[in-house]
């Protein structure tokens, strides 16, 4: 057995500050994840699509253009069209406190703001990894 | 419902699943491969291989618009490398892939080398077979940005697609080794770039200079643009006069046999090192041994002769 944690992350809307995502993506890696990195201007869809190619654990995605509380959403709704809310969505960026809590509550797992650390992230998704059940059958 | 049935109907997901299944090789997953085994056989199977930054990604993307227009139906493994010493991988190949109609007929899968050092992954091989045998026409294989020796793509494809750049002069002075021998296509890309025309030339006038005779495919070297969709359809066509090519002289079915062959003996390998050196181990202290060959009192080919006859005898 070989497995390894997945983990797509993508830059949904027209928001071009990807600075955070690479900083994620290369604190992600170097925690021994495979990351993959789908780049800007991603639709929910497009987001959902990619992370059931991917096969992977979790979708993290980054907001800094004031529009979370509309993308996440848009996201939570296509996984769950698509038979995919057993996958993780977290994600981070300039997002209030109160919107933060509002957006756990509807089922994004976890929301990282400026100054938390990578660390926290890398903790975590190994955290939310071992409480991901899977009892699928194969053949 | 389980993920197998899911896969023979047709379901993404599920095919998602069982590729993971596979790459992690987790408990059966030789069974299982064996099931898909008896539905494929199909595609075709195309390799694009070449330097870092040649623009692998983007003709990929650039010739997946070409299938769409031809209806066909494409899975692709793009490889990256994992790093050696956290096991983490950064795969970015996605970021090269636009405005793909989406649940249509393309799927990608982005897989890291997982310690393979041959350009692709262990599992590559058998990630193909799970995408032919779910009913994709093509699949295509990007390898990781590759030298002269990582050269694994001829025995996972039916043709060899390699990405060379205007910057590659010297890779064709360098024409005898490993990467340059490999191609059956070659994809002079950033063709827009100065220059583009000198290297398209010497690669011409060294291949024509082969020895070759009526029976020799002549290998091609098609200038593209990938950022800018340029030639394209001539890569396309190029690549499937390839195949054609190779199915009219049988060397299609030769390959593929010696393909299989190869796959047996890697098995084999694996099952030996696991089963005989791995148990080996734990019977025969190889520290004493060296010692004893440290010392001068035999040498190594003595002692693999003599724990090898042990095994004969089991
Ligand atoms: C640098 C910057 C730019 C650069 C971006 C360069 C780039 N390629 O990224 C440039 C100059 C291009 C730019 C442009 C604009 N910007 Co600007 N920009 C910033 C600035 C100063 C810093 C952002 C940054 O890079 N931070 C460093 C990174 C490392 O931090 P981070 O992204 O926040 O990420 C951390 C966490 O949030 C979290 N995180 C983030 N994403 C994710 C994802 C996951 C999965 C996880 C786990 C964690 C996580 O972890 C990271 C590490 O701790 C911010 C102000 C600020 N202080 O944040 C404004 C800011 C984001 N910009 C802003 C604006 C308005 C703009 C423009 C619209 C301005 C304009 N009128 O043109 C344009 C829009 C450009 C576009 N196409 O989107 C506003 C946004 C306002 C809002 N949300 O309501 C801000 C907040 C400034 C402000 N106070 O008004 N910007
Ligand atoms: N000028 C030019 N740049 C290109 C062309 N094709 C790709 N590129 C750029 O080359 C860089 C590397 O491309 P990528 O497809 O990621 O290369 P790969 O590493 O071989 O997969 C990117 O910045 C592309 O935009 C081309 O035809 N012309
Ligand atoms: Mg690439």
């Amino acid at each position: 057995m070989d497995k390894k944690i997945r983990v797509l992350l993508a830059k949904p809307g027209l928001d071009g500050h990807d600075r955070g995502i690479k900083v994620i993506a290369a604190a992600l890696r170097d925690a021994g994840m495979e990351v993959i990195y789908t780049g800007l201007r991603q639709t929910p869809a497009m987001i959902v699509d990619a992370a059931i190619q991917e096969d992977v654990d979790a979708i993290g995605v980054s907001i800094l253009s004031g529009a979370h509380m509309t993308l996440f959403p848009a996201i939570l709704d296509v996984m769950k069209e698509k038979n995919a809310s057993d996958i993780i969505l977290f994600g981070g960026g300039i997002i209030p406190d109160d919107d933060k809590e509002e957006l756990e509550k509807l089922g994004v797992s976890k929301v990282f703001t400026p100054g938390a650390p990578t660390t926290e992230a890398i903790e975590f998704l190994r955290n939310a990894m071992l409480s991901k059940g899977n009892d699928e059958q194969i053949m | 419902m389980t993920v197998l049935e899911n896969f023979l109907n047709g379901d993404k997901r599920a095919l998602s699943k069982i590729i993971s299944y596979i790459e992690n090789r987790e408990d059966g997953y030789r069974e299982l491969l064996g099931k898909l085994y008896a539905k494929s056989g199909n595609a075709i199977r195309i390799g694009v291989t070449g330097p870092p930054g040649a623009g692998k990604s983007t003709l990929v993307n650039a010739l997946l618009h070409k299938f769409l227009k031809e209806n066909k139906k494409v899975g692709v493994i793009a490889v990256d490398p994992s790093s050696p010493f956290t096991g983490g991988a950064l795969l970015g190949d996605r970021v090269r892939m636009h405005e793909f109609p989406l649940d249509g007929n393309i799927f990608f899968r982005s897989m890291a080398t997982r310690g393979a050092s041959g350009g692709l992954t262990a599992a590559t091989n058998n990630i193909l077979v799970a995408m032919d045998a779910f009913g994709f026409d093509v699949t295509i294989v990007e390898t990781v940005g590759v030298g002269q020796v990582e050269l694994d793509i001829i025995d996972a494809c039916d043709t060899v697609v390699v990405t060379l750049v205007p910057e590659s002069g010297d890779a064709v002075q360098a024409m005898k080794a490993g990467l340059m021998e490999i191609a059956d296509v070659f994809a002079v890309n950033k063709a827009d770039r100065p220059n583009s025309d000198r290297i398209v030339t010497d690669l011409r006038m060294a291949l024509e200079f082969k020895a070759h005779d009526e029976h020799t495919w002549m290998i091609p070297v098609v200038p593209t643009v990938a950022i800018e969709q340029k030639n394209i359809d001539e890569l396309y066509d190029k690549i499937f006069e390839h195949i054609a090519f190779i199915k009219a002289n049988g060397n299609f079915e030769i390959h593929r046999r010696l393909q299989i062959e190869k796959k047996i003996i890697a098995i084999l390998k694996s099952r030996f090192e696991k089963e005989y050196l791995e148990k080996l181990a734990e019977k025969v202290d190889f520290h004493d041994i060296s010692e004893k060959v440290f010392l001068g009192k035999t040498n190594p080919y003595i002692v693999a002769s003599e724990l090898f006859a042990d095994f004969k005898k089991q």
